[in-house]
């Protein structure tokens, strides 16, 4: 069930490979002394059923195309969704155009020669069930995860619906130093959103979602739907609580989001601006001795997997954190030589603009306990579920989120809070992290297990 | 030149092309179909380091179908835009409803043109070097401010939209949409364990000119500097309920998050707001009037006509603190029977449309300024905001304050660090017991996401006194 037999997409990225090859040999032509083109095409499936009838249907293909062009030290960029001829000489001139008045940067440039590659494993990214799976079957797994979660309790009266997506693409990376590179990535996911009205006609939504390169590792629609209306059901009469100090514990669903801020810090890009809270933190102590955090590109069937990042460098394995201490930045060719240092392969690109810094699947090292132990630890605390909002300020580290979840009370999960606050400082979070729980699951490319940190300001009436 | 006879030239479109890609749509017997295309072209340019380190300009075309069978949406786009691939994409569309074809699509009524945003040099158009001079003067104002600014981004963006909508309705409307935006952000330093930022930006459906002469570089240098001065000194920010005071401009994100979401129609009629039902019904104090307003001039958050080619307008959703009416697009008006707004917008030719805001702002009260101030004992004065988000269905919203003051005994006194402020949106406004005189709109600036699309809006509101609201620092 792998790549070898999609023929129609096999032609289509020669085709890419082609036209990305030609781009870079035209920038040259035209008087770039360095070029890379990134080249897409990708379709796209979306469906919503919502209370039993199909809301949207959604399908489409599109290609584009990106340029960055180098006249010595000098860089520009430009895109296109027009594959014309007109549209490419377009693109090609355009971004000569525009490197004639940009500004001579001394750190800027490809990499070298010797650090372009992709790695040889096969990473398992492209499943062709996703790309062949009909229609009328997409549709019916949107309305199994939907029918499940209405069927689970009466008070689930409401629905936003279920959905399923699916999506393919291919990416075609090439450059002047003779790179050629190209993979194939596809997704699934299915979703339900049920809404639950109480006796007082208070409403709650939550959702669920399981998503995966395949249908045969996805969740089954079933089981997704059944654990959406879980989770919405348990927000029912939720209250708000008086301002205090106490232990949180955080659901992997908003763990990962605090994980994420430790790839935010140790952005390179963010690292030489001292834009950052990690900025000359390197080798020292960050966060509590049990915090490993690990960016690895090359897991097999990752989210954030990929043979080559942005400038075709190989994605590679970095441990981030080793038991508390700051062991590696992340880095892009840039930034590596704005530090004086060498890229970790985690440029990252769209089609417009420069390469910044993206992860690859960035995740915190599982703990022993599980997490109902933690819970279980807890005589008087809370067990957030949801965040709202965000004011999170890299620089200072201080951090302020709307929240929801769960009062606990002697080790136990009692009644919903909502409208509250959690604050702090990340320095001082990532410190206070006093337990990591064993339930690691990659749902998206950034990852962590259930977490307690203590110190935590809760603010309410 | 003539909006529509840029699509007809450009893509060798003609009228009959129009009709006969709308009856393929209608082939598998939907009620209503449209097509829109749409060519944006944008530049980008950033000063960082002081130095230019990259400039970007970019095309990108296409055309997406709608076909609408009962409650059902069909939607396929396509980025070539071949007579072959636009009948594909149609068909494929089609595929939502399943019945004869009903009826063919001849001839269409243009709407008649306003220009809310006429504009000498539309954006992508104007002189490189001229771009590059206001990121160069952005660059050196923000840090002749303060010796202590230490590192500095400007950057200037701008896209011109040129969309084309048919309908079979007979809509035929096009438009032509400049948006630019100047933004900075900057970092101070005033020492290894005190560091802060600051940010600032503006721009609208405007040309260049409007930075040279309205908005300079310098003016939103100085405030982006001034920010991240200030906080170099800001202690703890309080936690818990308290008197909340806010700021003219900008701050009208809380309308936005508290109640312009929820008083989108598609989400009242599937009865998921927490606002479903309250029609009439009284949601606000008796001093608050809000409107959304898609129709004020050069404004980031106006259109001329909406993504489904309607025209936009001045929709009152909030009087004397009743509820008075949702924003809603043609799919909405038609299912719950009540008028269309012209809010039916969306992010590009990839994505369906739907009810979304434009410029939302209260009207100006009789209170003064100072007077809101001097009547709070303790509580927090906050004048400038990062973004807002909102679970519509339980009604809880966020938005995060970037720039806010202690008030003690009616006196503002010191700045505090970024804090969330959280409250419930059906009951927020019934809080409010001041509005100032000095309603104000904001500098520009506010991209707004829904389902996953991001569209340009604007916000506005005059000082206000929220007597209570939960504010989420750190301090007891």
């Amino acid at each position: 069930m792998k790549t070898e037999t999609a023929e129609q997409t096999t032609r289509s990225n020669s085709a890419l490979r082609e036209i990305a090859t030609d781009v870079v040999r035209r920038a040259m032509a035209a008087g770039a002394t360095a070029a890379e083109a990134v080249a897409r095409d990708g379709s796209e499936f979306s469906t919503v059923v919502r209370l039993g009838q199909v809301e949207t249907l959604k399908e489409s293909g599109s290609r584009a195309l990106g340029l960055r062009v180098f006249i010595g030290q000098r860089a520009a960029n430009t895109y296109t969704s027009d594959f014309s001829r007109e549209g490419i000489e377009h693109l090609v001139s355009g971004a000569i155009q525009l490197a004639r008045v940009t500004s001579e940067d001394p750190f800027g440039g490809l990499p070298e020669a010797s650090q372009l590659g992709a790695i040889s494993d096969d990473l398992d990214l492209y499943y062709e069930d996703v790309y062949s799976l009909p229609a009328a079957e997409r549709i019916d797994y949107a309305r199994r995860a939907e029918t499940a979660a209405m069927n689970l309790d009466a008070r689930i009266q409401n629905s936003d619906g279920g959905s399923f997506d699916a999506a393919t693409g291919s990416k075609v990376l090439a450059n002047s130093l003779g790179f050629v590179g190209e993979y194939q990535r596809s997704y699934c996911s299915v979703a339900a959103v049920p809404i639950a009205i109480d006796a007082n006609g208070g409403m709650q939504r939550d959702y669920w979602y399981s998503a995966s390169r395949t249908l045969k590792e996805l969740e089954s629609a079933e089981s997704v739907g059944t654990e959406a209306a879980r989770r919405t059901l348990r927000r029912l009469g939720a209250r708000k609580i008086s301002t205090t100090r106490v232990p949180v514990i955080f659901d992997p669903q908003v763990s990962r989001s605090i994980i994420e801020h430790i790839f935010e810090g140790a952005n390179g890009d963010s690292i030489y601006r001292g834009a950052s809270f990690f900025a000359g933190k390197l080798g020292e102590r960050v966060a509590a001795e049990n915090v490993t955090v690990i960016d690895d590109g090359t897991m097999r069937g990752g989210f954030g997997s990929s043979p080559f990042d942005s400038e075709g460098v190989p994605t590679r394995r970095t441990v981030v954190v080793d038991r508390g201490i700051l062991k590696s930045y992340l880095l892009n060719t840039y930034t590596a030589k704005k530090l004086g240092m060498q890229t970790t392969g985690n440029a990252s690109r769209g089609l417009a603009g420069t390469p910044g810094i993206g992860a690859g699947n960035f995740f915190l090292q599982p703990g022993t306990k599980s997490p109902q132990q933690l819970i279980a630890d807890v005589k008087q605390g809370l067990y957030v579920t949801e965040f709202l909002g965000s004011a999170v300020n890299l620089v200072t580290g201080d951090y302020s989120r709307g929240a929801s979840g769960l009062w606990i009370e002697n080790g136990e999960l009692t009644y919903p809070v909502e409208e509250i606050t959690v604050a702090g400082n990340l320095k001082d979070m990532f410190m206070n992290i006093s337990q990591i729980a064993t339930d690691l699951e990659f749902r998206s490319s950034v990852a962590a297990p259930t977490l307690r940190i203590d110190g935590l300001t809760v603010a309410g009436a | 030149m003539n909006h529509k006879q840029f699509f007809f030239d450009r893509f060798a479109l003609t009228q009959q092309d129009l009709e006969r890609y709308l009856s393929e749509a209608l082939s598998a017997g939907g009620d209503y179909a449209d097509l829109y295309f749409e060519y944006l072209t944008s530049t980008s340019i950033s000063m960082d380091e002081s130095l230019v380190k990259s400039a970007s300009q970019g095309i990108s075309a296409g055309c997406g179908i709608r076909v609408i069978s009962g409650e059902r949406t069909g939607y396929a786009y396509t980025d070539n835009l071949a007579a072959d691939r636009i009948i594909h994409a149609a068909r494929t569309a089609a595929l939502i409803a399943s019945a004869p074809a009903k009826h063919d699509v001849a001839g269409f009524k243009e709407n008649s043109e306003r220009n809310l945003y006429p504009v000498a040099s539309a954006g992508a158009d104007a002189d490189l070097t001229a771009k590059l001079e206001l990121v160069m003067r952005a660059d050196k104002a923000t840090r002749a401010y303060d010796p202590r600014i230490k590192q500095v981004r400007a950057s200037y963006v701008d896209e011109l939209r040129r969309i084309l909508v048919v309908g079979s309705d007979g809509t035929l409307a096009t438009d032509t949409q400049p948006l630019s935006r100047m933004s900075i952000f900057c970092i101070a330093k005033a020492s290894e364990e005190n560091s802060s930022r600051g940010s600032s930006g503006g721009g609208g459906r405007v040309g260049i000119e409007y930075f040279q002469t309205e908005k300079t570089p310098e003016y939103f240098a100085h405030e982006a500097a001034r920010q991240a001065i200030i906080q170099l000194d800001a202690r703890e920010a309080p936690a818990g309920e308290m008197e909340v005071v806010l700021g003219p401009g900008w701050p009208g994100i809380l309308l936005h998050e508290a109640i312009g979401h929820g008083l989108e129609a598609d989400f009242n009629r599937k009865k998921t707001s927490a606002f479903s039902g309250l029609l009439e019904k009284r949601v606000a104090s008796d001093k608050c009037t809000i409107v959304d307003n898609g129709t004020l001039p050069s404004r980031r958050g106006s259109i001329n006509v909406d993504d489904e080619g309607s025209p936009t307008q001045n929709t009152v959703l909030i009087e004397k603190g009743i509820l008075k009416g949702y924003l809603s697009d043609k799919l909405s008006s038609r299912l719950m029977g009540i008028s269309d707004t012209g809010n039916g917008r969306r992010e590009s030719y990839e994505h369906i449309p739907m009810p979304r805001m434009t410029n939302t702002y209260m009207m100006a009260g009789e209170d003064s300024p100072e007077d809101i101030i001097r009547s709070v004992k303790r509580g927090l004065y906050a004048v400038n905001f990062g973004g807002g988000q909102v679970d519509i269905t339980n009604g809880k919203f966020v938005f995060s304050a970037s720039e806010a003051y202690l008030i003690e005994d009616g006196k503002i006194t010191a700045p505090v660090k970024n804090a969330t402020l959280i409250g419930n949106g059906p009951d927020v406004l019934t809080r409010v017991s001041m509005v100032g005189n000095d309603l104000k709109l904001d500098e520009g600036v506010g991209t707004c996401g829904k389902d996953g699309q991001s569209v340009p809006v604007g916000v506005g509101i005059p000082t206000i006194k929220v007597d209570s609201i939960t504010v989420g620092g750190t301090a007891r």
